[in-house]
């Protein structure tokens, strides 16, 4: 006699917009948490940071030398700040963190360019964080080019059409894998829905049970999938709302391409927004107040940000941070946003990682339905 | 008669702490039962239990008619309960807690339900303030209307006045006493010795232990208590030569005066013969509820203490 009941979801519906659309701390924070995070990140990456410190190990004491050096403090990326006398003092700087960039020419550079047998000077770049280096690594192509346009005449003149006159090799110590800013902000997506929407339902329900408003509403016939249904549906819209502005800011500020894949896009988030809530709710079945449940959620975001392939590259992680990982739901949605954002995946292509959402989906929901008590024991 | 409620042999503990035990209460319908004891003693969970917000260890009976617990659910649809602490919703207004209390139950013609509560509370100017902002009085007026908007046959109302001025008490039991009237039952935790005295029965518990119950005068008569009372300047400094006394089983000051009971006579008179002199004047008097309470509080946990 007391099965699921349409129009008593609609009046915890309805009640939990009103409470919503009350508070405005929350509004804020709707809108604000992506919007402050994406530019945080964004910008972080988009930057193109300049006069990074550099030394410089020059072997070979030709002019030619002289007017590199001199290229690269032109360049405005490259803040010649030490002159090294040895290997051992270029790695000693760069692995206290000392200098971003060290460059040497070899003894035997000038010989080589003279005689155009493959001269060749050393650039290794600390790409630890690949952000900071990425421009200046860029310009580096363009050195050889222009570097000794003026020295070169005559006999070494480059004639036109041939090859550079010699080549920059570039290592990239610490992270060979350099993340894009494109990989970021899309990822990011997964990230800021997490972190509110999983917060957001775990203090919700948990405050109804520290203000004792759950007893009210646990002595009337509502039944716990209305209440969850009810409670976690205008929730569904935050997310919505909160994806389109990260997509649409990633569109405009970023330039991120969008390859297609809309319908992977749109059902990955709807899977991910729902296990989202779904684990908020599990959270404030566990939880004995708010801040603990604040705690709970925390707790989650830190293996959802470190080890979701988010910040570090997922191939590049151990077996058992991966086995972690797997587990987690923003590894999986990060997947679904970067493969249709960025690669233009559809459906039947990301669909692994839409089934390990849509399994998380039910797991964490048939969880939290079990654990939700219709009594105060 | 008809019993609204009618249960025995409930029991409930919360790890191994025993809350509740072996506790019986009926109630006749359309009684008003006035639920009593100190704080701790377990009221709140025999309300909560009875209105199947707490699953009973053990314990059975009928409620409405309906087996007790396993027709929980829908004795839970036809009981209203009003919770020690306000439960309502702070950040909606009152016309929207209405509202809502209506819709969860499924009632036909809320809106007109909401309007007439509103209404009848006199509250209809104010329906858009939010609950949050009303005084204490107010609150309880509002929680007592949302807990009878689906009409219920039972009301458990968990110290529905504490904290709530002299005058809206009045008016206040003034209701309960209509609703009473219109075939309501009404079961309700108190600590008011005057409201004990405004309802049909009373049952009171102590460390979950029913240990009295029936109407105020049963009460009394069955505690089988004496007591005497001495009035006189500054009565009530006899209490530390009268207290402990052989026979005097409890001292207790009454505003100026002093009542000192016992349940035997003959040892009790003894006791207080040494203080019958001026400026005293002693009478014997009908013991109050307060001094019942107190005695058989104090045997409680003096059986606690022995039994230990
Ligand atoms: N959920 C609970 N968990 C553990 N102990 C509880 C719980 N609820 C009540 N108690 C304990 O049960 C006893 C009786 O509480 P309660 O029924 O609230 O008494 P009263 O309403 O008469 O003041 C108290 O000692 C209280 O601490
Ligand atoms: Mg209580």
């Amino acid at each position: 006699m007391n099965g699921f009941s349409a129009s008593r979801v609609m009046a915890v519906l309805g009640k939990e917009f009103t409470q919503l659309l009350r508070d405005r701390l929350t509004y804020a924070m709707i809108l604000a948490i992506p919007i402050v995070q994406l530019l945080l990140f964004g910008y972080a990456i988009n930057s193109d940071p300049r006069h990074l410190p550099t030394a410089v190990l020059v072997q070979d004491q030709g002019t030619f030398s002289r007017s590199i050096v001199g290229a690269l403090q032109r360049s405005d990326y490259f803040d010649i700040v030490r002159d090294a006398r040895s290997p051992a003092e270029l790695r000693r700087l760069m692995e206290h963190g000392e200098i971003q960039f060290a460059v040497t020419i070899p003894g035997d550079f000038t010989r080589r360019l003279v005689r155009r047998d493959g001269a060749q000077i050393l650039v290794e770049a600390d790409a630890s964080d690949p952000a900071a280096t990425g421009g200046a690594v860029a310009a580096l192509a363009a050195l050889p080019a222009h570097a000794l346009m003026h020295d070169l005449k005559g006999a070494v003149a480059p004639s036109q059409g041939t090859a550079a006159p010699f080549e920059v090799v570039v290592h990239r110590r610490y992270n060979p894998e350099s993340i894009t800013a494109y990989n970021i902000v899309p990822g990011l997506l997964a990230i800021v829905l997490s972190m509110t929407l999983v917060m957001m339902t775990a203090l919700g329900v948990t405050r109804e049970v520290e203000r004792g408003t759950m007893e009210t509403l646990l002595s009337t016939p509502v039944r716990p999938l209305e209440v969850m249904v009810g409670k976690l549906t205008p929730y569904v819209l935050v997310g919505l709302i909160q994806a389109g502005v990260i997509i649409g800011m990633a569109g405009l500020l970023f330039d991120v391409p969008m390859e297609g894949g809309w319908l992977a896009l749109g059902l990955g988030l709807f899977l991910f927004i729902v296990g989202s809530l779904s684990l908020g709710f599990l959270i404030s079945t566990v939880a004995r107040n708010q801040l603990q449940a604040m705690q709970m959620a925390f707790f989650y975001m830190l293996p959802s940000i470190l080890l979701s392939g988010f910040l570090f590259p997922f191939s590049g992680m151990p077996e058992w941070a991966r086995a972690i990982g797997t587990a987690i739901p923003v590894t999986h949605m990060l997947r679904v946003v970067r493969g249709s954002m960025l690669k233009g995946l559809d459906v039947a292509e990301s669909l692994p990682s839409l089934a390990a959402l849509g399994i998380f989906v039910i797991v964490i929901a048939s969880v939290a339905m079990a654990r939700y008590r219709t009594t105060l024991d | 008669m008809t019993l609204a409620i009618d249960v025995s042999g409930l029991d409930k503990s919360f790890g191994d702490k025993h809350v509740v035990k072996d506790v019986a209460i009926q109630v006749e319908q359309g009684h008003i039962c006035g639920f009593l004891g100190p704080n701790g003693s377990g009221k709140t969970t025999t309300l909560r239990m009875l209105c199947g917000l707490l699953t009973p260890d053990s314990g059975s009976g009928e409620v409405l008619g309906l087996d007790f617990p396993s027709r929980a659910e829908e004795i839970k649809r036809r009981t209203g309960y009003m919770t020690q602490r306000f439960s309502l919703y702070e950040d909606l207004t009152i016309e929207e807690n209405l509202t809502f209390v209506a819709r969860v139950y499924s009632l036909d013609r809320a809106r007109d339900r909401v309007d007439e509560s509103l209404e009848k509370l006199g509250l209809q100017h104010r329906r858009r303030q939010l609950a949050g902002q009303l005084s204490g009085g107010w609150k309880q007026r509002l929680a007592l209307a949302a807990s009878i908007l689906h009409e219920p046959r039972l009301l458990l109302l968990d110290e529905p006045t504490a904290g709530v001025d002299p005058q809206a008490r009045r008016d206040f039991w003034h209701e309960i006493h209509g609703l009473a009237d219109a075939g309501m039952t009404v079961l309700v935790s108190t600590h008011y010795m005057d409201e004990a005295e405004r309802c049909h029965e009373i049952a009171y518990i102590f460390n979950g232990e029913l240990i009295a119950r029936g109407t105020a005068e049963e009460v009394i008569a069955e505690s089988g208590l004496v007591t005497y009372e001495a009035v006189g300047p500054r009565a009530d400094r006899l209490a530390s030569e009268l207290a402990g006394a052989r026979g005097v089983a409890m001292v207790a000051p009454f505003g100026q005066a002093l009542h000192v009971s016992g349940t035997d006579r003959k040892a009790l008179e003894s006791a207080i013969a040494p203080h019958r002199r001026e400026p005293y004047r002693w009478a014997e008097v009908p013991p109050t509820l307060e001094d019942v309470f107190i005695r058989l509080m104090g045997r409680a946990q003096a059986e606690r203490t022995a039994a230990a």
